[in-house]
């Protein structure tokens, strides 16, 4: 393939979907500067993926490239940081009781939302963005995020119990403060 | 459907994966059940939530155009810096190495992987007789026949199939025959038995088995439902029913007994 026809044509596949690179990319690390870093290392892996990339859904294959970059980039700078989830019991929810709990997150700002989606664990807020932020489909988060298309329900399933406890333990504690 | 069962289900069910029958059981289950649907409007508040106000990061105007030019100049520089700074002697070698490796798996797993995924003639039938079978309790539609007197049944399907199943009422072994039905299976019409247990419906499709030896008992799982299926006196059938496979296992011996002997040796 010629270097130009090459070029000229992962400008118009891959390049559209430098948004959705950047967002996850800012989700995992968390910082803008060291997302843009991440980004462009994640493009410059992809025009070397390019010529394996044969058709298909674009924006996976390369937000599956962004993501993969950045645990190398968190591993490597922020060894401190687990990528892994500890499996922890999280209680089943009791219905009749938790009425006012819909009330509670239908409140929940944009603020309070950012901040309790950083603060979920790294295995957690990657699935919760890839499939509310990003719409993408189970079979396309577990291309992307590496895992059995089997466990992509429980992992979210988990992650938004996570997200509702952290979402509603900070509300009910706010108004007494 | 269990409320735990159903909880387990509610993400998939939210975010639309679930197939059409079980998605339809967590509707069902969510009509009746409040406690349940409480979580449910637990989940699509906290999923509005994220989609209306948790923030979306847009690339900043400048990293366009800084990747732009990178992956530009990288795409001229590429080929130089692969032939001048990174062949080394062995590298060739090394490489062709690495390819065969690379082909020798991926011929792997691709021949498991189709193993594993193409279906089987046998698969596909299931896939029919139990989206059949779902059709038939969805759409008001079981039975053609309601009768649960073999000898209304069996006539009734005479000149509409080219074989005469055999019926067998079974009410006394606890069994109840409800029907029979017309159906279309496998590319050919055939004979569908609908019997009752307590609540729980059992079809049995019926249709004459293709020359060669016969198929003893074998047993599928299928979203929760239960399929057996056997050939017997020139006959193939199918069972298929939310029944536990015990009773269902029993319903089988009962057809078998009753069906025709074999007419030759």
């Amino acid at each position: 393939m010629g270097e130009e026809i090459k070029f000229g044509s992962f400008e118009q596949v891959v390049l559209p979907h430098l948004d959705s690179a950047y967002n996850l990319a800012r989700w995992l690390t968390r910082n803008d500067q060291d997302a843009e870093d991440v980004v462009q290392d994640a493009y410059l892996r992809a025009l070397r993926f390019f010529d394996g990339f044969h058709g298909g859904d674009a924006r996976a294959w390369l937000l599956a490239i962004v993501r993969n970059t950045c645990y190398t980039w968190l591993q490597k700078n922020r060894p401190q940081e687990p990528t892994m989830v500890f499996d922890e019991e999280i209680h089943s929810e009791e219905g009749s009781s938790l009425s006012p709990e819909t009330l509670l997150l239908q409140s929940a700002d944009s603020q309070l939302l950012r901040q309790a989606l950083e603060e979920l664990p790294l295995k957690f807020r990657e699935v919760l963005v890839l499939r509310e932020l990003e719409g993408l489909s189970y079979k396309e988060i577990a291309d992307v995020a590496d895992m059995p298309i089997g466990t992509v329900m429980s992992s979210l399933a988990r992650a938004r119990a996570r997200l509702r406890q952290c979402l509603t333990n900070c509300l009910t504690k706010e108004p007494q403060r | 459907m269990s409320c735990k069962d159903t909880q387990e289900l509610l993400d998939g069910y939210l975010d639309g994966e679930l197939d059409i029958v079980r998605g339809m059981e967590i509707e069902s289950h969510l009509r009746r059940c409040p406690a349940c649907s409480q979580v449910y409007e637990n989940h699509q508040a906290l999923r509005s939530a994220i989609r209306a106000r948790a923030p979306y990061f847009k690339a900043p105007a400048g990293l366009h155009q800084r990747v732009r030019s990178t992956v530009r100049q990288a795409s001229k520089a590429e080929p130089a810096s692969r032939v001048v700074t990174w062949r080394a002697p062995w590298r060739p070698a090394w490489n062709l190495l690495g390819l065969a490796a690379a082909l020798v798996i991926a011929v792997l797993t691709w021949s498991i992987s189709a193993r594993l995924w193409s279906p089987s003639a046998d698969e596909l039938l299931a896939q029919e007789v139990l989206s059949s079978h779902v059709r038939s309790l969805m759409a008001n539609h079981l039975t053609d026949v309601p009768s649960s007197d073999q000898h209304t049944v069996k006539p009734w399907f005479n000149g509409k199939l080219d074989f005469s199943p055999p019926v067998k009422d079974l009410t006394n072994e606890g069994f109840p025959l409800v029907g029979g039905r017309l159906d279309y299976v496998g590319n050919r019409a055939v004979a569908a038995l609908v019997y009752q247990r307590q609540k729980h419906f059992i079809n049995l499709f019926i249709w004459p088995a293709f020359e060669g030896p016969g198929i003893a008992e074998k047993t599928v799982t299928r979203q929760g439902y239960n399929l057996l299926h056997w050939t017997q006196s020139g006959m193939t059938y199918w069972v298929v029913s939310d029944l536990n496979r015990g009773e269902l296992q029993q319903f089988v011996q009962l057809v078998r007994s009753s069906a025709p002997l074999p007419t030759s040796p």
